[in-house]
C-alpha cells in the first residue's frame, strides 16, 4: 500500500501545480472565450525567472540571503513579471481581435506561444537549466508517515497551491473585481452597459491568470528541477487537459481537473509505464471530449438563434 | 437621392455572388485605383486573366525554374516548399472553406508518410511489402481519407474551440504514438529508413529533380481538382457551413456530411503529400510531424489568405522559401531583412517627405551612434556585422557590433520588442521620431544575434507572421475580406 500512497502524494502535488496553470487558463477562457495557447509558455517564463533569482543570489549552493527570502522573491517576482507579460500580450495581440472571427485570436495565440518559445531559446539557449533544489532545501526535511515520505518542497507546493486556490475562489465570489469578472464572462456587452470597465476587468483577469502560471512555473522548477524553453508546451497541454476535463471556464472544474490529471499521470507512470503516460493522458482527454464535451463541471452551452 | 449621376454600376460578377463576402467589400478590388499609363493597362490586362490560365502559367513557371540551374540545396528547398504548398491547399479545405480549426492536420501528413513507409520498405521484416507506387499511393490516400473521416466524426457535435482542442490532442497523440508504440514496427524516435522511391509505369524517380517535377505536377493537379470542388455544389455548401451552420441546415444542406467531407478531403491531400515526402526523404521520423511544421503550414495559409487556393499555395512557397532557403544564408537573409524593412516603409510611410526624413535620420543616427561608441571604448565596436557580402561591408561603420556581441544582442532583442510595442502605442510625430532608433535597434539585433542563429530566427519569424497578419490583415495577402455578422 505504501507505493500506492506515495504515488498518490506525488500525483496530488503535480496535480496542484497543473491546477494552478489550468485555473489561469480557465479564467482567461471565461472572460474572453479564447483558448490562450500561450499560457503554458508564460509558465515557462516564470520557471526561468525563478532560476535567475537563484543565480542572482549566489547560486543554489551558496545563497547570500536566507532561503525563505529567496523563495519569496522568486514567487513574487515571477508572479509580477509574468502577470505583466500576460497583460501586455492581451493588450497588443488579443484586444484588437476581440470582435474578429473566432479563428483569428486562436491563430494569434498559437503565434504568440511559438514566439515566446523561440524568444526564450534565443535568450537563454537550448541547454537545461537546473535549479538544484536539494542544495538549499533538504529532501529529508519533510514528513514521514509510515513508508510514505512527503518532502518539504511538496508540502510547500501543496500549501501554496491550496492557499492560492482558496484565495482566488474568495476573490471571484466575494470581491467587486470578482463580480465584474463573472459579469464580463457571462455577457461582455451587457456588462459594459452596466458601467463595468470591461478592458480593465479583462486585463486584471489576464494579470491574475498569468501570475498564477508564473508561480506554478517556479514551483515546477523547484519540484522537477529542470527548466528549458520547451517545458511550457507540455505543461500547457496538461493544463489544457485539466481545464477541459473539469469543464472549461469553470474554476472548481479546473482545480479538480488538475488534481485528476496529476494523479492519473502519477499512477500511469507508477503502475503502467512512463512511455505511455502522455499518450494515455491525451487519449483520456479525447475520450472525455467525445463523451461529455462540456467536461465534468461545464454547463451545456445554450445557443440563441 | 441627389440629382448627381449615379456611378456606373459594375459589371455583374461572373462567378455569381460569393457566399460569405459582403458585396461592397467583395467589390472593393474593382474600385481601387490603377497605376498611371501603360502600367495601369498592364494591371488591367493581368486582372482579366482567368483562374485557369494563371494556374497554367504558374505551373509552367514552376516547371521551367530548374532550367535556371538550381543547385542541390535550392532544389531541396523547392521540393520542401512544394510539399508545404500541398499541405496548405489541403488545410485550406478544412480551415479556409469550412471554417473548422483543425490543429491535428499534420498528423494526416504523418499518417500518410508512415503508411507509405510501411507499405514500401523492409521495415516489416519477413512480411516486407514493396508495393509499386501506383498501388501504394492510392491505398495510402484512401486510408488517410478514412482516418480523416474518423477524426472528423467529433466535428458533428463539437464546434469551434472544442474541435480545435480535440484535433490538437490528436496531433500530439500521433507524435507520441509514433515515438513510443511498437518500436519494432514504427522504429520509435529512430523512425523508418530505407523507404522505396516512387516507381510507376516502369519509371523510377530517384533524383531530386525528378521529385521536383513530380511535385509540380501533383500540386497543379491538386489545385485544379480543388478549384473544381470549390466551384461545385459541395464547395458552396462548405462555405455556407462556415458562415452559419444553422442557416445552412435550414437550407437543407446536410451539415454533418459536409463537414466530414471537408475533413476527409483535407486528409487525402495531406496523405498524398506524406507519400511523396516519405519517398523523397527515403526516411520518416516522428519529429517531422511535430508542432513546428503545423505552425509553418498555418503561417503559410494565413499569409496567403485563408479560403483561397492560390493564396494558400503562394503563401506556402513564400513562407517556406524564406524559412528554409533565404534565412540559412547570411548574404540572402541580409538582403531579405533589409529589403523587407524598406518595402514596409515604402508601403506604409507617407508622404514621401516623411519617408526620406526617416531614412536620412536613421543613417545619420547610426553613424553618430557608431562614432560615440567608438569614442567611449574600442571594444564596443570591435566586432564585425554578421551579414556578409556588400550589406555587411556597407554596415561596417554604421552599426555597433561589440567584440562579444551575444549578451548585448540579447538585451537589444528584448529592448526591440519593447520599442515595437511602444511604436504601436504612440501616435503622430512621436511615432516618426521613435521609428528612427527602432530601425537602428532592429539592425543592431539582426547583426549581433538574430542572424547568428538562423534556426531560431526563422521560428520567431513564423510566430511573428501569425501575430502580425492576424492583427493587420486577417484575410491574408490574396484573400477576400470576410464580414462576420455578429451573433
Amino acid at each position: 500500500m505504501g507505493f500506492f500512497f506515495q504515488e498518490l502524494v506525488n500525483g496530488v502535488t503535480t496535480g496542484a501545480l497543473y491546477a494552478l496553470v489550468a485555473l489561469g487558463f480557465s479564467m482567461v477562457y471565461g472572460v474572453l472565450k479564447l483558448l490562450n495557447f500561450a499560457h503554458g509558455d508564460l509558465y515557462m517564463v516564470g520557471a526561468f525567472i525563478g532560476y535567475f533569482v537563484i543565480q542572482w543570489f549566489g547560486g543554489p549552493a551558496a545563497l547570500s540571503i536566507p532561503v525563505p527570502v529567496v523563495l519569496l522573491i522568486m514567487f513574487v517576482l515571477a508572479a509580477l513579471v509574468v502577470g505583466f507579460l500576460g497583460v501586455v500580450i492581451e493588450r497588443f495581440a488579443y484586444r484588437p481581435l476581440r470582435d474578429a472571427p473566432r479563428i483569428a485570436p486562436l491563430i494569434t495565440a498559437i503565434g504568440i506561444s511559438f514566439f515566446l518559445e523561440n524568444a526564450a531559446l534565443l535568450l537563454f539557449g537550448a541547454q537545461y537549466r537546473v535549479y538544484n533544489t536539494s542544495e538549499f532545501i533538504s529532501f529529508s526535511s519533510g514528513i514521514q508517515i509510515g513508508s510514505v515520505s512527503i518532502d518539504a518542497v511538496q508540502i510547500m507546493v501543496l500549501a501554496m497551491g491550496l492557499a492560492l486556490m482558496v484565495g482566488l475562489r474568495l476573490l471571484v465570489i466575494r470581491t467587486t473585481l470578482g463580480k465584474q469578472m463573472r459579469a464580463v464572462a457571462s455577457d461582455r456587452e451587457a456588462a459594459e452597459m452596466l458601467g463595468i470597465n470591461v478592458n480593465f476587468t479583462i486585463a486584471a483577469t489576464f494579470f491574475l491568470g498569468s501570475a498564477l502560471a508564473g508561480v506554478a512555473g517556479v514551483m515546477a522548477g523547484l519540484l522537477f528541477n529542470q527548466v528549458t524553453n520547451m517545458i511550457g508546451f507540455t505543461a500547457g497541454l496538461k493544463a489544457f487537459t485539466a481545464a477541459v476535463v473539469g469543464g472549461i471556464g469553470s474554476l472548481p472544474g479546473a482545480m479538480l481537473g488538475g488534481l485528476l490529471i496529476g494523479i492519473a499521470e502519477s499512477f500511469i507512470t507508477g503502475y503502467v509505464s512512463s512511455t505511455y503516460t502522455n499518450l494515455l493522458i491525451f487519449g483520456l482527454l479525447i475520450a472525455v471530449m467525445l463523451v461529455r464535451p462540456t467536461g465534468l463541471f461545464g454547463r451545456p452551452q445554450l445557443r440563441k438563434v | 437621392m441627389s440629382g448627381e449621376a449615379l456611378p456606373p454600376t459594375t459589371a455583374p460578377d461572373v462567378d455569381g455572388p460569393q457566399v460569405g463576402a459582403d458585396e461592397w467589400v467583395a467589390r472593393r478590388a474593382q474600385r481601387h485605383e490603377y497605376l498611371p499609363s501603360w502600367l495601369g493597362a498592364a494591371q488591367r490586362a493581368a486582372e482579366r486573366v482567368g483562374w485557369w490560365p494563371r494556374l497554367a502559367v504558374a505551373g509552367l513557371a514552376g516547371a521551367l525554374l530548374p532550367l535556371l540551374g538550381l543547385g542541390g540545396f535550392q532544389l531541396q528547398v523547392g521540393i520542401d516548399s512544394l510539399v508545404i504548398a500541398l499541405l496548405a491547399v489541403g488545410l485550406n479545405i478544412v480551415v479556409g472553406w469550412t471554417g473548422m480549426l483543425d490543429l491535428g492536420f499534420v498528423a494526416f501528413f504523418g499518417f500518410g508518410a508512415y503508411t507509405f513507409a510501411l507499405l514500401s520498405s523492409a521495415q516489416l521484416g519477413s512480411h516486407a511489402i514493396h508495393l509499386p507506387s501506383v498501388l501504394s499511393i492510392p491505398i495510402v490516400m484512401i486510408a488517410t481519407g478514412i482516418l480523416g473521416l474518423l477524426v472528423g466524426l467529433p466535428s458533428r457535435r463539437l464546434i469551434g474551440d472544442y474541435l480545435a482542442i480535440v484535433t490538437l490532442f490528436f496531433g500530439e497523440a500521433f507524435v507520441e504514438f509514433t515515438n513510443n508504440v511498437a518500436p519494432g514496427v514504427l522504429g520509435g524516435p529512430n523512425g523508418i529508413v530505407g523507404i522505396d522511391t516512387v516507381h510507376a509505369f516502369g519509371h523510377q524517380i530517384s533524383t531530386n529533380a525528378g521529385y521536383y517535377y513530380l511535385l509540380v505536377v501533383v500540386l497543379v493537379a491538386t489545385m485544379a481538382v480543388l478549384r473544381l470542388l470549390d466551384t461545385s455544389r459541395t464547395g458552396r455548401a462548405w462555405r455556407a457551413v462556415r458562415e452559419d451552420p444553422l442557416a445552412a441546415a435550414s437550407m437543407t444542406i446536410p451539415v454533418d456530411r459536409v463537414k466530414l467531407m471537408a475533413f476527409a478531403f483535407g486528409a487525402v491531400v495531406a496523405g498524398l503529400a506524406g507519400t511523396i515526402f516519405a519517398a523523397q526523404q527515403i526516411s520518416v521520423f516522428p519529429t517531422d510531424f511535430d508542432t513546428p511544421i503545423l505552425i509553418v503550414v498555418y503561417a503559410a495559409l494565413v499569409l496567403g489568405g485563408s479560403g483561397s487556393i492560390a493564396g494558400a499555395a503562394t503563401g506556402a512557397l513564400v513562407v517556406y522559401v524564406i524559412y528554409d532557403g533565404l534565412l540559412r544564408s547570411p548574404t540572402y537573409s541580409g538582403f531579405m531583412f533589409y529589403g523587407l524593412i524598406l518595402l514596409t516603409l515604402l508601403a506604409k510611410l507617407r508622404p514621401w517627405r516623411r519617408l526620406g526624413l526617416v531614412l536620412v535620420s536613421t543613417v545619420a543616427f547610426g553613424f553618430l551612434a557608431h562614432a560615440v561608441a567608438q569614442a567611449i571604448s574600442h571594444t564596443w565596436v570591435a566586432g564585425a556585422p554578421q551579414s556578409t557580402g556588400f550589406v555587411g561591408a556597407a554596415l561596417r561603420d554604421w552599426v555597433i557590433v561589440p567584440a562579444n556581441p551575444q549578451t548585448p544582442g540579447k538585451f537589444g532583442f528584448v529592448l526591440l520588442i519593447c520599442m515595437l510595442i511602444a511604436l504601436v502605442q504612440v501616435k503622430g510625430v512621436w511615432r516618426t521620431i521613435l521609428l528612427v532608433p527602432t530601425l537602428y535597434l532592429a539592425s543592431f539585433t539582426w547583426e549581433t544575434v538574430l542572424i547568428a542563429s538562423p534556426s531560431v530566427t526563422r521560428q520567431l519569424m513564423i510566430g511573428a507572421i501569425l501575430i502580425v497578419m492576424m492583427n493587420a490583415r486577417p484575410q491574408g495577402l490574396l484573400g477576400t475580406r470576410r464580414v462576420e455578422v455578429p451573433a
